[in-house]
């Protein structure tokens, strides 16, 4: 049965320094994550990508049109991955250029009925919106299932417990994990998109006789 | 099997001195590249077609016209023919014309182009792309094959008793490949009417072009036409040849660098790697081309661009003179070791008229 196998859950992560608190985010959301799935009796491997060390290929690809072997590599465990988690820092009001140029590189529909889960690191609370009008609708257009949950870590969620009256990053991590959890479980029983990860379409039907 | 040569006929700078060559200086150096392909014993020469600088070859039957009548042997086709955006009623015309100029030694190769404002340009929708080259197309067959054509279809004014002129030569059509990257329709339609499949090879990795000529095969068989072994297969490849390798990548490096299509991105090395560009000693051409067989299965002609990247006319004169004088004689008894009988060769037009029962 299906539901024996391991979910994959690839986590895609776009600090450019290190360490990183877009890592750092990406890695408690991870966590989160797995144990959401644990609960709910599902192993999972997760499996991180770090656009850092990419970021040549992915400019190489840009300009040449082909993927070198690593970033093939990273393209086609993301497409094929049950469950999505997508980390940008914020700059200039919206994801980083690395960011957008890596999710620039994949097919149309490639991420078709994928469950989603974004979330996005920046100086201060006030750049949180980003993640609904830049992250959103960049996965809304490749038809991506999102968590409801987005979670923003601002610096000052990294210590002090915040503002009283509105959830605190532990809190909102553990509910977009358990959204992101919930969403692969259901996805995985009843793919939302038969879009397969091949590069090829089937022939078309117009030029077939039987 | 045949080897050839394709150019893009692009007006590219050369980097070593800075300098573009004229509109005219590019056509006559293309012009003279056929040429030197015929002197060399190369069996075929196929010219782009766009309609957009930096490239010159608008025209293509214009310019094949001209080689036409200075050349005896090589076959003359083109990489690729635009069956999008160009009437095919004038695409019937012109390569039936080309044939009788050229005493038969016309094939074409159709493309969909992806310069998207060429589209409106032609007055077409680069959104209706595939179904362009799928209604053209089939009535350019029909153009050849049926003296007295009645034709409706969605993407140009209907036809009532027209009659494309002249007539193919012998009453046999130019034989056709289909040219795609990836599209598996393309793949399907050169598959269903039993036409050359060619794919173009030199800006993907190998699976791509495996994959593609794989389903043409597969698809060439389902529809009746021979086994998968029997389809007609073509290949792209880009070379830079010196005997000594050090000098070819040495000579070749800044064009490389800076060449529109290549530069900036990967390294010679990663990108020589990653796909078919070869820059090397003609041993190194030899090896990489003989494994396309394994890629591909055997096949029936392999053109290779040469006058790529800003090259001086001079240089390419001189690539030409290495090809075929030690890579091709090479590669010809080469692929030919092992080749199953049963393989075909390149259809010519002598071959057509000889199996079309009513060719005069």
């Amino acid at each position: 049965m299906a539901t024996t196998s391991p979910l994959t859950l690839a986590v895609v992560s776009a600090g450019l320094s290190q360490p990183s608190s877009t890592r750092l985010l990406a890695d408690r959301l991870a966590a989160a994550t797995s144990a959401h799935l644990a609960e709910a009796g599902r192993e999972v491997q997760v499996q991180r990508h770090e656009l850092r060390p990419l970021a040549t290929l992915i400019s190489h690809h840009l300009l040449s049109g082909f993927p070198a072997p690593a970033l093939a590599q990273a393209l086609e465990q993301v497409s094929g991955a049950d469950a999505l988690i997508a980390v940008s820092p914020v700059f200039s009001a919206s994801y980083s250029g690395l960011f957008k140029s890596f999710f620039d590189l994949f097919e149309p529909g490639a991420l078709a009925g994928k469950p989603v889960l974004i979330a996005a690191t920046g100086g201060t609370a006030r750049h949180s919106l980003a993640l609904e009008h830049a992250l959103r609708p960049l996965f809304a257009y490749q038809r991506a299932l999102l968590a409801p949950t987005a979670v923003f870590a601002a610096s000052e969620d990294w210590g002090g417990t915040g503002d009283a009256l509105t959830d605190t990053l532990p809190v909102r991590i553990e509910r977009a994990g358990a959204e992101l959890a919930a969403l692969a479980v259901a996805a995985a029983s009843a793919p939302l998109s038969a879009a397969p990860a091949l590069p090829f379409a089937p022939p078309p039907a117009a030029l077939s006789p039987h | 099997m045949q080897f050839g040569i394709f150019s893009v006929g692009d007006v590219t700078v050369d980097p070593t001195t800075g300098r573009a060559p004229s509109e005219q200086e590019r056509i006559k150096a293309i012009l003279a590249i056929a040429l030197k392909a015929e002197e060399v014993g190369l069996d075929v020469f196929a010219t782009g077609e766009h309609h957009n600088p930096p490239f010159v070859p608008s025209s293509p039957t214009t310019m094949l016209g001209w080689i036409a009548a200075r050349t005896e042997r090589i076959v003359l086709s083109t990489a690729t023919t635009l069956i999008t955006t160009n009437d095919p009623v004038k695409i019937a015309e012109d390569y039936a014309m080309l044939q009788h100029v050229a005493d038969g030694r016309v094939d074409l190769m159709l493309g969909r182009g992806n310069t998207g404002p060429v589209y409106p340009w032609f007055g077409q929708d680069i959104r209706q792309g595939i179904p362009l080259a799928l209604e053209n197309y089939a009535l350019l067959r029909r153009l050849w094959r049926e003296e007295v054509v009645d034709w409706e279809g969605r993407f140009r004014t209907p036809l009532q008793s027209f009659t494309a002129t002249p007539r193919p030569l012998d009453g046999v059509p130019p034989f056709v490949w289909h040219g795609s990257i990836r599209s598996p329709e393309i793949a399907e339609q050169a598959a269903y009417y039993g036409d050359g499949f060619f794919h173009n090879n030199i800006f993907w990795p190998q699976e791509h072009t495996r994959q593609m000529v794989a389903l043409y095969r597969d698809r060439f068989a389902h529809h009746g036409h021979g086994t998968p072994e029997e389809a007609i297969v073509g290949l792209g490849g880009q070379v830079f040849m010196r005997p000594n390798s050090q000098d070819a990548v040495r000579e070749f490096r800044p064009y490389f660098d800076n060449a529109p299509v290549y530069g900036h991105g990967p390294s010679l090395e990663e990108f020589t790697e990653q796909t078919p560009l070869t820059v090397g000693s003609p041993q190194q051409v030899i090896e990489r081309t003989l494994a396309f067989r394994e890629v591909v299965g055997d096949y029936q002609r392999q053109l290779f661009l040469m006058d790529h990247a800003g090259l001086p006319l001079k240089t390419v004169l001189e690539q030409l003179d290495i090809l075929g004088e030690e890579v091709v004689p090479v590669l010809r008894k080469e692929f030919a070791v092992g080749r199953p009988v049963t393989v075909p060769d390149a259809p010519t037009h002598a071959a057509l008229r000889d199996r079309t029962p009513d060719a005069s």
